[in-house]
């Protein structure tokens, strides 16, 4: 008994641990039996050492069995996420910490002077809602033909609009700190990244309705002889899409077509012609053109032309 | 253009609550799954995992291709996963030729693998194998003794690597009270030889010694097995030196309504709603009490005399 006593086993309570960095297994144990054997009997004196501390603390009863207050644990374990951040202060924390404005707490009721009664400050039936007021007085500023009602609430908007781009702004820069809200999440609308196809966009009722319009009208005869589908409705844009000028113009009328075609000439032709050239698009879809040839030469998956041909034979 | 997205129910906010990086963490949950070859071994030992951890785990039945968190690139698909189910300690079994009987324990750290160790199996017993009184048999998601024997858990590195995680795999959530009558399970780890570990779960027999601390007995439940060390990877520096960050300060809950006074000591503040004495109902219903008929009484007497001192003036 005096040997075991003397073992220092490490315990850690805080998480029912203890390790005995001392044992050796006397003999190699020959069978498998006697070495679970041994295992757990080296086991059994582990546990009895938590035991013995465990069962030592103060413990409270309660109905369902003695209640022990376990210290933290010793040893240490890595976390499972990092630190919850500091959310970095907002446009206007920053500016009310400079100027030295302080937080005052407000009432959530008011009084009222137009109803004479006590209402909330914000929401439903608030005080000074603009919604109650049905007269707006004109002044001699007012422009005339302004709708000061729609003034009123197209203002509103805007300052409903102004305040979520602010908040906008100051969650991303929580973002960038890594401290976001929890429950909030910042999410591109759309990506715009060069070089890259564009994501298929969802195609709504609107373009769908274009599409068949498309669909029917695009046999020989304009869609007049086909069989209707039950609940297909008529095309939406019917008749002409184009207007062509006529290229004999009538006698006395300005030529419109040569006109406009001696018009795109003279541009092209003109001595300050390279301004009328956007030339990074030009050097781009050149450069895009040639991309295009090399990879197509490299294509694998491209049938080669010349694959029945055979080689001809190296003359010596 | 980016686009603030906020959850549309009170469930899903709570759920993203539970989710997020926390001062003080609760307990790491563990995800078991498994490769597209288990062998018989393997697929019980991943179960028997699973039904020991219950509660703090989440087990997928399905193959999965592309794990090889050892490979560059092969953990994209267990870091989503773990994304996904937010487990932090993760289980993989494969089976090959070349790695037969393969137990992948591994951790994450913001949804990053943080370390990996990998096992063999071998001498696998199952929980079914064992013959014992179920009245001891441990109750699903008791907090259980952790044991360690061997001087190789502290000379070898894998080991003292494999001791690490089997430790947060086994402990469970970080308790401030415990119930002394649900100690029932234990597990015992010993280093048999410098890349062997013999792993065992038992259950606890509490027997009376005569002093408070009763006399301990263990009992093999299985499952056991030998665990032979393959591959890891151990940590890299800097992240481990982030993982280990704690915070000193434990967060306070204010509770409300109470002041700590220096004269008068603690003193809470109670609302007492307005008694209305007029709308509380009497105890007694007779008709005498019934206020409607007092009143009109009153008041008909009332009009009564007015009526009768008009006439008298007139």
């Amino acid at each position: 008994m005096d040997t075991e006593t003397d073992q220092i086993y490490q315990v850690d309570v805080g998480n029912l641990l203890a390790f005995n960095p001392n044992h050796r297994f006397p003999s190699a144990p020959s069978t498998r039996e006697e070495l679970v054997k041994e295992c757990i009997t080296e086991g059994t004196k582990l546990v009895q050492a938590i035991a013995d501390s465990l069962f030592n603390f103060p413990s409270t009863e309660t109905s369902d069995g003695p209640l022990v207050q376990l210290p933290p644990p010793t040893t240490k374990l890595p976390r499972e996420k990092h630190l919850p951040r500091p959310k970095p202060p907002t446009k206007w924390e920053e500016f009310a910490l400079k100027k030295g404005i302080q937080k005052r707490k407000k009432d959530k009721i008011v009084y009222d002077e137009q109803t004479d009664q006590f209402k909330r400050r914000h929401g439903y039936d608030r005080v000074n809602d603009d919604n109650d007021i049905p007269i707006i007085e004109a002044k001699a500023t007012d422009e005339p033909g302004e709708d000061p009602f729609a003034k009123r609430l197209d203002d509103k908007k805007k300052r409903v609009g102004k305040q979520e781009k602010n908040r906008l702004q100051n969650l991303k820069t929580a973002a960038k700190a890594g401290a976001l809200p929890s429950h909030v999440q910042l999410a591109a609308t759309a990506l715009p990244i060069s070089g890259t196809k564009a994501q298929p966009k969802k195609i709504g009722k609107e373009a769908l309705g274009d599409v068949a319009g498309l669909a029917a009208t695009s046999t020989a005869s304009g869609g007049k002889f086909d069989k209707k589908l039950p609940g297909e409705k008529p095309p939406k844009k019917q008749g002409k899409h184009h207007q062509y000028l006529p290229v004999v113009p009538k006698y006395g009328v300005v030529d419109e077509e040569k006109e406009q075609t001696n018009k795109v000439l003279s541009k092209i032709f003109s001595k300050h012609s390279h301004e009328i050239l956007n030339v990074g698009k030009a050097i781009n879809m050149y450069n895009d053109k040639k991309e295009k040839k090399k990879s197509g030469r490299s294509d694998k998956l491209k049938p080669k032309k010349n694959i029945t041909k055979k080689k001809p034979a190296n003359k010596a | 253009m980016m686009e603030i997205r906020t959850p549309k129910t009170g469930k899903a906010k709570r759920v993203l609550e539970k989710r997020a990086p926390k001062l003080v963490e609760t307990g790491k949950k563990t995800l078991i799954l498994h490769g597209t070859k288990t062998s018989a071994t393997i697929s019980t030992v991943l179960m028997e995992l699973y039904r020991l951890k219950k509660g703090g785990a989440i087990k997928y039945s399905r193959r999965n291709e592309n794990i090889r968190p050892f490979e560059s690139g092969g953990e994209t698909s267990l870091e989503f996963f773990s994304l996904k189910t937010d487990c932090s300690i993760f289980v993989y079994g494969s089976h090959s030729k070349k790695r037969p009987d393969n137990l992948l324990l591994g951790r994450m750290y913001d949804h990053r693998v943080y370390d990996l160790i990998e096992v063999g199996i071998e001498n696998f017993k199952s929980l079914l194998s064992f013959s014992y009184d179920k009245k001891i048999a441990p109750h699903e998601g008791s907090k259980p003794f952790i044991c360690f024997t061997g001087e190789g858990f502290e000379n070898v590195q894998e080991l003292k690597q494999l001791k690490e995680v089997l430790t947060d795999l086994f402990r469970g959530e970080v308790v401030d009270n415990l119930n002394l009558t649900g100690l029932d399970r234990a597990y015992i780890c010993s280093a048999i030889s410098p890349n062997k570990v013999f792993l065992t779960h038992c259950a606890i027999k509490l027997k009376k010694s005569g002093t408070i601390v009763p006399k301990i007995e263990l009992v093999e439940v299985g499952p056991s097995m030998d665990l032979v060390i393959r591959r890891n990877r151990l940590p890299n520096e800097g992240l481990r030196k982030e993982a280990m960050k704690t915070s000193k300060d434990k967060p306070k809950k204010k509770i409300k309504n109470v002041d700590q006074d220096e004269v008068r000591g603690k003193l809470g503040k109670i609302y007492v709603p307005d008694q209305e004495l007029q709308k509380m109902p009497l105890a007694d219903k007779s008709k005498g009490v019934k206020r409607e008929r007092r009143e009109s009484k009153r008041k008909n007497k009332e009009e009564g005399s007015a009526s009768k001192k008009k006439k008298e003036s007139e």
